[in-house]
């Protein structure tokens, strides 16, 4: 029976190196190469891992963005994407996460209509691009489905619910959640295949239907630049986050005796 | 260099290059050192499509022949030559039932060969017969509708991992090189197990087992060609598959040389790149003038032989004869001094070259840790497999003087 699944992808610079100009505080995007977002290579991974243990499971792709990002969307297909859709029009341009993930979520809407149920939606955790990883909770939110972010695992999955291991900075969570639901996956998850001959031959064929604010039935006040509730004030690299301090040791107790020298070192206790 | 190929064919290069560099050169030092099997590799090279490359559509294949298989073995090798045997070894295994099988035998074994499912592997070496087969001592005795197989085959490739394995007996001892008959044999058949692994000196990542046959009985469906037919079924698998150890040896000395120059352009001495002294340029010359010319003759001649046997593979699939028999009707003679040549320039090339690029790099190319002493170890075993290069030019010398021969005085 299978399920239908809806990846999100975005294609970005073709580098983590991202230059922000200091005039607008927005990215230089020109004559940069471009790729799909390293995040969401792993949710189309992810995508077609599933449809490899779940059969007759489709998965779908769609993506905002400029007539160049359908190469993006051919990529995709080449790793194992059934079907791929563009939603490309200059009143998208310039939208914020709010806007985006609207504009995704009328996506999705128009994939549902044409296709038939969607049961879950993956998306890369963030882009390299902009880092907010808002856009994945905010579809759910447009949809009002469920959703996970910070997967690691897709421990299992059937027509009904899906099970997860979540990445917290204290350890693992293992969720159940039903489906329809939304996740949004970390790199942990898997490591993404070379895209196959059969793949490439598939996506040099494949028929990308694109679609603008009319065909989705968007709200027009909602969209690109003039629906985006975001204003950049400044955008800089943040320092990196100093690493902390591990204890080692044999045993507990030689550790514990080391927490409290280092402790009483720093005239904390 | 543009070879014109086909978008096809293009791509088959982009796949396996793109596998070799994000896949197999992280692991190639692992394997080799510690002369373990690359699974994760097969996996990939599975779900790439890359074991499909050389075979029919009906089969799940892409439909390409000798050349796409190259083009393949090529890139991978350039990586790492001993985890390409994963896939070249399978190719070997593979080309009997290609030539010789039944459409029953072919839709048996050649779907599972052409995804990667389970790996195929050839065996005619024993203790005894080396480059010559006749003397092949490991028997089939027929019995009823089985053959019942007892001896030894050693130094078979992709040994215990494969799973289809092509065998070579001697139904006939009395009737020597007329004696000899061709078996598929199934890993898992009672009787048919695994002896010594071998320690090798270099394509340490590809598995070398001994085969032990002990009173195995063998479905008479799984005889390739007639009884006493093996040595042809051999023979003509060779004319196909050495372009295949060709391809390994080309990719090796490339890797070679790519690594060498990578170091040697950045390696100062006397203030300035070692690169950049005429005595290495003149080495590099030479190495790169003849992998060229290697490749050169490689593809020219595997391009060649795949107009005959891709219109064969075609004639088979319509008229359910075999492709040895289409082979025959569509092709006036026999591939055996281009194959030859074709391997023994290659393979000679490739181990010049690789020992080139260690004295390139100076000390630091004899060392373990740097990834360019393994290239020579490797390149060794592509002079002496699918025979060596001393037999290479004994049938090369034998093709022309039988045209000679033939020509009227």
């Amino acid at each position: 029976m299978g399920i239908h699944i809806v990846v999100c992808i975005k294609q970005t610079p073709a580098t983590s190196n991202i230059q922000i100009d200091p005039v607008t505080g927005t990215l230089k995007r020109e004559g940069m190469a471009a790729a799909i977002n390293p995040f969401d290579e792993y949710g189309i991974e992810e995508a077609v891992r599933i449809k490899e243990r779940l059969p007759g499971t489709t998965v779908s792709v769609i993506t905002m963005g400029p007539p160049q990002a359908e190469e993006s969307l051919r990529e995709a297909i080449a790793r194992g994407a059934d079907q791929a859709f563009h939603l490309t029009s200059r009143a998208f341009a310039g939208a914020d996460t709010w806007a985006t993930s609207y504009t995704l979520f009328k996506g999705i809407q128009k994939i549902m209509k044409e296709k038939g149920p969607v049961h879950l939606v993956i998306c890369g955790k963030q882009t390299n691009d902009g880092d907010t990883g808002h856009v994945g909770p905010g579809i759910a939110a447009w949809l009002d489905w469920p959703n996970i972010a910070y997967v690691k695992k897709v421990e299992s999955v059937d027509e009904k619910e899906i099970v997860v291991h979540r990445m917290m900075e204290d350890g693992v969570d293992v969720l159940e959640m039903d489906l329809p639901a939304v996740i949004a996956v970390v790199k942990e998850i898997n490591e993404p295949r070379v895209a196959g001959l059969k793949g490439k031959m598939a996506a040099k064929k494949a028929v990308i239907p694109k679609w603008n604010e009319a065909d989705i039935e968007a709200d027009k006040k909602s969209i690109g630049l003039g629906g985006s509730p975001t204003i950049v004030s400044k955008s800089f690299n943040p320092p990196p986050r100093k690493g902390g301090v591990k204890i080692d040791g044999a045993t507990a107790q030689d550790k514990a005796k080391a927490l409290v020298d280092k402790l009483q070192e720093m005239k904390l206790i | 260099m543009n070879y014109f190929l086909t978008e096809e064919q293009q791509a088959v290069v982009e796949t396996a290059r793109e596998i070799a560099e994000k896949k197999i050169k992280p692991v190639r030092e692992k394997h080799d050192a510690e002369e373990t099997f690359p699974w994760e590799i097969v996996e990939e090279l599975k779900k790439a499509d890359l074991f499909g490359v050389y075979f029919h559509s009906n089969y799940g294949g892409l439909g390409g022949a000798g050349f796409e298989l190259v083009l393949v073995v090529e890139e991978l090798s350039k990586a790492c030559g001993g985890i390409a045997l994963c896939l070249a070894a399978t190719a070997l295994g593979a080309f009997p039932i290609i030539l010789f099988g039944t459409p029953e035998q072919k839709k048996r074994w050649l779907p599972d060969l052409a995804s990667g499912k389970r790996l195929g592997a050839f065996a005619i070496t024993e203790p005894e017969a080396g480059s010559d087969a006749t003397a092949t001592k490991c028997t089939a005795k027929k019995d009823g509708n089985f053959y019942v197989l007892n001896g030894v085959k050693n130094f078979c490739s992709n040994g215990e991992s494969a799973e289809i394995y092509s065998i070579f007996a001697t139904t006939d001892p009395k009737r020597g090189a007329r004696g000899i008959s061709c078996f598929v044999v199934e890993k898992g058949t009672p009787g048919f197990t695994f002896g010594k692994k071998e320690t090798k000196m270099g394509i340490r990542a590809s598995t070398t087992y001994e085969l032990v046959f002990d009173n195995c009985r063998v479905p008479a469906a799984n005889m390739l060609g007639k009884e006493g037919y093996g040595l042809f079924v051999a023979q003509a698998t060779f004319d196909i598959s050495r372009p295949g150890v060709a391809a390994q040896a080309l990719g090796i000395g490339t890797g070679a040389m790519n690594e060498a120059l990578a170091y040697a352009k950045v390696r100062r001495q006397f203030g300035q790149s070692v690169l950049s002294f005429p005595s290495s340029q003149h080495m590099v010359a030479d190495m790169a003038t003849s992998l060229e010319a290697a490749r050169a003759l490689l593809y020219s001649v595997t391009r060649a032989m795949d107009v005959d046997l891709k219109a064969a593979v075609d004639a088979s699939e319509q008229s359910g004869k075999t492709v040895y028999e289409e082979l025959k009707r569509v092709s006036s003679g026999r591939w055996t001094k281009y194959s030859g040549m074709v391997k023994l320039f290659c393979s000679d090339t490739s181990f010049w070259v690789s020992d080139s690029a260690i004295q390139l790099c100076g000390g630091i190319g004899y060392m373990r840790d740097f990834p360019v002493e393994k290239f020579l170890r490797d390149a060794k075993i592509t002079q002496i497999y699918e025979g060596t290069n001393q037999i290479q030019r004994n049938e090369i010398g034998m093709m022309i003087t039988k045209e000679l021969a033939a020509k009227p005085a």
